[in-house]
């Protein structure tokens, strides 16, 4: 492998859809720790609303077109350690018994990486040039944090901007109560969750709320705009990136932004 | 008892508006999670313990035909009785066959979640045998007529008032102006009214945490004393125990009995560990004089050598629930049956059925906080998604779940024409969005925006914008 990896970057299906700025934010974090990015055409979803929803046949289907959109490259990195986890640990569960996929499963597994952990672990990034002129709380998403140990690494990272105060929320690594379809499926139930959640963001005080995976950051924002609070939410990538002079998420161009400063 | 998981959603929904029940899940929220972790932390082997811990219970699985002989033979040897119970019905048959053999009209009871799972206080009342639960959360709900809703803290949905006013209202011989306004009063009450019926029971049933092969002994795990006053003090005690209580030998129980008190209430370990191992001997100052062990399957061993053998290993700690916030935002009656929370989720569609269960192993978000402190490393997620895979085989999920799912799979599979789909989506959207930059309602999501804003997509796909960009370079 060169000095300078080729990384492609699995964009996932709700950052493609939802929110292109965390796909821009991931590439120029990635650029800025010396990766070429390239970002294969042929991808699509990690495939985990089926294998979640117990459809492995699909399942196996669209993770056959990921393992194919991804194959030569030095990494895989996505911006969620939800769509991350799905290639790394379950990946090789999916294939275990299919010898033709199983170890094609396994290799791209050794190369996938969540973006945060992947700047620090593995690029061996310690700090980012971006500043922001406020105070953030971090929410940490379930498969970050219990499948692939994310914690400490974008803590880190956001500490080293310049500017922004840390407040953490209690029950920071508590679920939010997104889920995939459980947000839908059992909607009561999600909805006390999250309710919990934002609770705990309004304590913490902070202007901005961040985390790594779209589908929380969508459930927990459209659950403060619903409830009129004020804290703005964004992508982790947005913020290290320093590209928070777009609107936030669940909110648009009229909208005054915070109060960003990007230097350099 | 009775079956109430198929109406799992109206169980929740009566959850959530019940304000007193939501004030008591918050105890189990901030008071077990607490105690646990500090248990945890203070034992430096205390992950290596775990992984004892489950190996240990893989290896029982994997002999458990040899274990349950040998720990027959012991039992037998020391005087005691063994009775093979393959179905919960056999179960309640051979119990009340002892009772009814020595005469018996009282019998406690120490604190046996299999006893629920085989119903037999009710087996027990319908033939005239008053079984009386001695454990102070059994008791509690067994005044209110209730199952309970955890299995280490039976009543920790119920609180102090109401337990004054089903106090006042069962023991109606004492003074209706005593005070009870303290926890300590309560608790002297019922142990007053309790300690009577130990002498007056002819039989006491307890379950057991743990059959040892090596000795024969059952060993119960308790707080309150209570089990050993019922299983020292009747002229005969019953064990209750499924099949893989078993464990090879005493030094493996000492190891797995380090990870289950800090798992379950933050003790390093439990007030009482009691070991028993047949009945009274003639140089033993007390103890029954007879000794039974009903040693019960009611489908475990159909679970050996499938995808939910791990479950087997499961110690009911009650740590998975205490950690699940979806237990704690709905509580254990909510699910319905015996077995609540995470352990529920996986155990009870394979001690029933998918078809009466299903909600459960899907009524979670995998956040994987029960794997992250099941002293047994149980995969709970894993076997949660394995019960989905058994339902989307036999087509039990509603229509229009499957219909989407097929068709967003459909386009997934074929990469441009999701991307085209993908860009006419976005772009319909973004336009309908308009100023808000978010949805208040949305046909189809409606589950979604019935209490939160859909965020809208910005117009174009990022897959449009970096081919725009690329373009343009």
């Amino acid at each position: 492998m060169s000095d300078t990896p080729r990384v492609a970057l699995f964009v996932t299906c709700l950052a493609d859809l939802f929110r292109p700025s965390v796909g821009f934010a991931a590439v120029k974090l990635l650029e800025e720790a010396g990766c070429a990015v390239e970002v294969p055409r042929a991808q699509t979803c990690c495939g985990q609303p089926a294998y979640n929803s117990g459809d492995k046949a699909d399942a196996r289907g669209v993770a056959e077109v990921a393992i194919r959109a991804f194959e030569g490259f030095d990494y895989v990195v996505a911006p969620s350690g939800s769509c991350a986890a799905m290639i790394k640990k379950h990946y090789p569960e999916l294939f275990a018994d299919d010898p033709v996929w199983g170890p094609r499963a396994d290799e791209l597994a050794t190369r996938t990486f969540e973006l945060v952990s992947f700047l620090t672990d593995v690029r061996g990034m310690e700090t980012v040039e971006a500043s922001f002129d406020g105070s953030v709380t971090y929410h940490d998403s379930c498969s970050g944090l219990r499948e692939l140990g994310i914690s400490e690494q974008p803590r880190k990272l956001l500490a080293s901007m310049e500017g922004l105060m840390l407040k953490e929320m209690e029950e920071s690594d508590i679920c939010c109560g997104f889920g995939g379809t459980f947000a839908v499926k059992y909607a009561d139930i999600s909805n006390k969750m999250v309710s919990k959640k934002t609770g705990h963001v309004e304590e913490a005080e902070a202007d901005l709320l961040v985390a790594g995976d779209l589908g929380c950051l969508m459930n927990m924002a459209g659950k403060l705009k619903r409830e009129g609070k004020a804290t703005r939410v964004r992508h982790v990538a947005e913020l290290l990136a320093g590209m928070t002079d777009q609107p936030a998420i669940g909110e648009h161009k009229g909208t005054p932004a915070e109060k960003a400063r990007v230097d350099g | 008892m009775q079956m109430r998981s198929p109406r799992f959603r109206e169980n929740a929904r009566e959850a959530l508006d019940n304000a007193q029940l939501q004030r008591a899940l918050t105890n189990v929220e901030t008071n077990f999670v607490g105690k646990r972790k500090a248990a945890a932390d203070a034992l430096p082997e205390f992950e290596a313990l775990r992984d004892k811990a489950r190996d240990i219970k893989n290896h029982t699985l994997e002999h458990l035909d040899l274990y349950l002989k040998a720990y027959e033979k012991k039992v037998i040897e020391a005087g005691g009785h063994v009775h093979w119970a393959e179905t919960a019905e056999d179960a309640r048959r051979i119990v009340l066959g002892i009772c009814k053999r020595v005469n018996a009209k009282t019998v406690t009871k120490g604190k046996s979640i299999v006893s629920e799972e085989i119903g037999l206080n009710e087996h027990l009342s319908a033939n005239g045998i008053q079984p009386v639960e001695t454990d102070l959360g059994e008791y509690i709900i067994q005044l209110r007529g209730e199952a309970p809703s955890h299995i280490i803290a039976p009543a920790v949905h119920v609180n102090k008032s109401e337990v004054e006013t089903e106090f006042r209202r069962a023991h109606t011989h004492l003074d209706p102006n005593r005070n009870l306004e303290e926890p300590e009063t309560l608790l002297n009450e019922a142990r007053a009214i309790l300690r009577q019926k130990y002498f007056d029971a002819e039989v006491g049933i307890t379950g057991a945490n743990f059959l040892i092969a090596e000795t024969g002994s059952s060993v119960i795990v308790t707080n309150e004393g209570n089990g050993d006053l019922t299983q020292t003090l009747g002229k005969v005690h019953i064990v209750l125990a499924t099949l893989e209580k078993v464990t090879p030998t005493l030094e493996d129980v000492s190891q797995i009995l380090r990870v289950l008190a800090r798992s379950a209430t933050g003790q390093d370990t439990s007030v009482y560990t009691t070991f028993s191992t047949g009945p009274r001997r003639p140089e033993d100052p007390d103890g029954p004089e007879e000794y039974h062990v009903v040693l019960i399957d009611n489908g475990r061993s159909s679970m050996l050598g499938g995808d939910y053998q791990d479950m087997l290993r499961c110690i009911r700690c009650g740590a998975c629930m205490n950690h699940c916030p979806v237990y704690h935002a709905i509580g254990g009656h909510a699910y319905g049956w015996v077995y609540p929370g995470p352990m529920g989720a996986v155990l009870t569609p394979s001690l029933t059925s998918i078809d009466e269960a299903g909600h459960l192993p899907n009524a979670s978000t995998f956040c994987g906080r029960c794997e992250s402190v099941c002293p047994m490393r149980i995969p709970l997620p894993k076997m949660m998604r394995h019960w989905r895979t058994r339902e989307f085989e036999r087509h039990l999920q509603p229509a229009s779940t499957r219909f989407g799912l097929g068709l967003w799979a459909f386009f997934a599979r074929r990469p441009a024409l999701y991307r085209a789909a993908t860009g006419l989506m976005v772009r319909t959207l973004g336009l309908f969005s308009g100023k808000r930059g978010r949805f208040a309602s949305m046909p189809f999501a409606s589950g979604w925006t019935k209490y939160r804003d859909l965020p809208a997509p910005e117009g174009k796909t990022f897959q449009q914008m970096w081919a725009e960009r690329k373009d343009a370079a």
